[in-house]
């Protein structure tokens, strides 16, 4: 990239909404099952061991004695994820709340990724490119996983698969096909294909709805950080630029702060509308 | 903002993930915790006890130190009856011998005036006799006139 230009804003932003695929270039196709992002999985992954190896850390090392302070943290964690499921979940809980703890830890930390300078991780992989004799121009990395829609859906679609496996475990495959066929509406021949529709239209909107909101939130603040990068990168020596650039860490310093809130809040959903899903498969209508 | 097999394998990495803090997390938190929660509780209870100990044993001391009062009331009172009865035994036996003295004094004056009496009837008969002889100039025979003037003794 050294002999080339500097890439102008919307090749700057394009470079940064690329993933690293299995493909070596942009995928083509909008959907296509034989590709994988290596990124996402491998930050994914790698946050997620991250998150639950520090949370065995805990538990292996709690005693019923004085917490330590790090010991104290992860209880009050356990504590919020406890009370919350107990609360919504009426039954077994015995993988429902650890799911609920590994998802909000595990998101939370997916979505911390984005508090990141937005440059640091992918111009470090560029530079490894180029050392090893590779073109830095294609030298893809997206280090948000949760701003990869496939990420987001293929945990709500976890949490569809466990909401049908707890339907069926509550209420039986009796049970729970007489409910797909006669709620919301009621029991009555007519209105079956009404009730079965609507309730296909309700786990389709709501697995889609939950991916998609984690995905929105995370990727909208990831293209946020990118402008506010390119506000910072105007800097050109005049004035104006000067301006632009004290604007940029303006900017940046107030949407990283707000986003503490984003990403904690945005896992905080996640686990909290897991939690409801699955809590909903527990009920009879 | 494509759809691939990412989706797939981040749907397995997340039951995984779920899999190990059911199986290594939240157990152990979990356990802690409870028997942290029990140990809270035991504390509170023999805090409770030793409360209740506390109260059971003031309250059998205070009953001690009013029986030791109460005993010690008693003893006095026995103490100073015994005392009030000594006195009261002294102040008779004083009485009895302060009166005995004034009997015996006064049985001693009565026989002292008795023989004063006596010996002044003595003397009054012989001063008698003498004045009557001196007046008759005439000696009187004591014997002869011993019943007449035996008579006045017993007159005076």
């Amino acid at each position: 990239m050294a002999t080339e230009h500097a890439p102008n804003a919307s090749e700057y932003i394009v470079h940064h909404l690329t993933h690293l695929n299995s493909l070596g270039h942009k995928q083509a196709a909008l959907v296509d099952w034989t590709v994988f992002h290596l990124d996402t999985l491998f930050w994914s992954v790698t946050l997620g061991l991250l998150a639950v190896l520090i949370l065995a850390r805990a538990a292996s090392k709690a005693t019923s004695g004085v917490p330590g302070r790090f010991q104290a943290a992860v209880e009050i964690l356990v504590e919020m994820v406890e009370s919350q499921s107990k609360s919504i979940v009426h039954g077994d809980r015995s993988f429902i709340a650890p799911l609920a703890l590994t998802v909000f830890v595990w998101i939370f930390f997916m979505n911390a990724m984005d508090l990141l300078p937005v440059d640091l991780l992918p111009r470090l992989w560029e530079g490894a490119y180029a050392v090893t004799g590779h073109d830095p121009a294609h030298a893809y990395q997206r280090v948000v996983p949760t701003a990869d829609l496939n990420a987001t859906l293929g945990m709500s679609l976890g949490v569809f698969l466990l909401t049908i496996y707890y339907s069926i475990k509550i209420k039986g495959i009796g049970g729970w096909t007489h409910e797909l066929f006669t709620a919301p509406f009621g029991s009555h021949p007519v209105l079956y294909p009404v009730n079965f529709a609507m309730q296909m239209i309700e786990f389709v909107a709501k697995t889609v709805s939950h991916g998609m909101r984690l995905f929105g939130n995370m990727y909208a603040g990831e293209l946020i950080f990118m402008l506010i990068a390119l506000m910072g990168a105007a800097w050109a020596g005049t004035f104006g630029s000067g301006l632009l650039w004290v604007g940029g860490v303006f900017a940046g310093t107030i949407w990283a702060i707000f986003h503490i809130l984003i990403i904690t809040l945005q896992a905080f959903i996640f686990m909290m509308l897991t939690l409801v899903y699955i809590g909903q498969a527990h009920e009879s209508h | 903002m494509n759809l691939n097999a990412t989706l797939f394998a981040q749907l397995v990495v997340f039951l995984i993930l779920a899999w190990f803090t059911m199986t290594f997390v939240w157990p152990p938190i979990m356990k802690a915790l409870d028997e942290r929660a029990g140990k809270i509780a035991d504390g509170l209870a023999a805090a409770d006890k030793a409360k209740a100990d506390l109260a059971h044993a003031e309250k059998m001391a205070s009953d001690e130190l009013r029986k030791a009062r109460e005993s010690a009331a008693e003893f006095r009172a026995g103490a100073e009856r015994q005392v009030a009865q000594l006195i009261e035994d002294s102040r008779a036996e004083g009485a009895r011998i302060v009166n005995a003295a004034r009997e015996a004094a006064e049985a001693e004056a009565g026989a002292a005036s008795q023989r004063a009496k006596e010996v002044l009837r003595e003397h009054v008969a012989a001063l008698a006799v003498a004045g009557a002889e001196r007046i008759l100039r005439k000696e009187i025979n004591a014997q002869v006139h011993a019943e007449l003037l035996t008579q006045l003794k017993s007159e005076l």
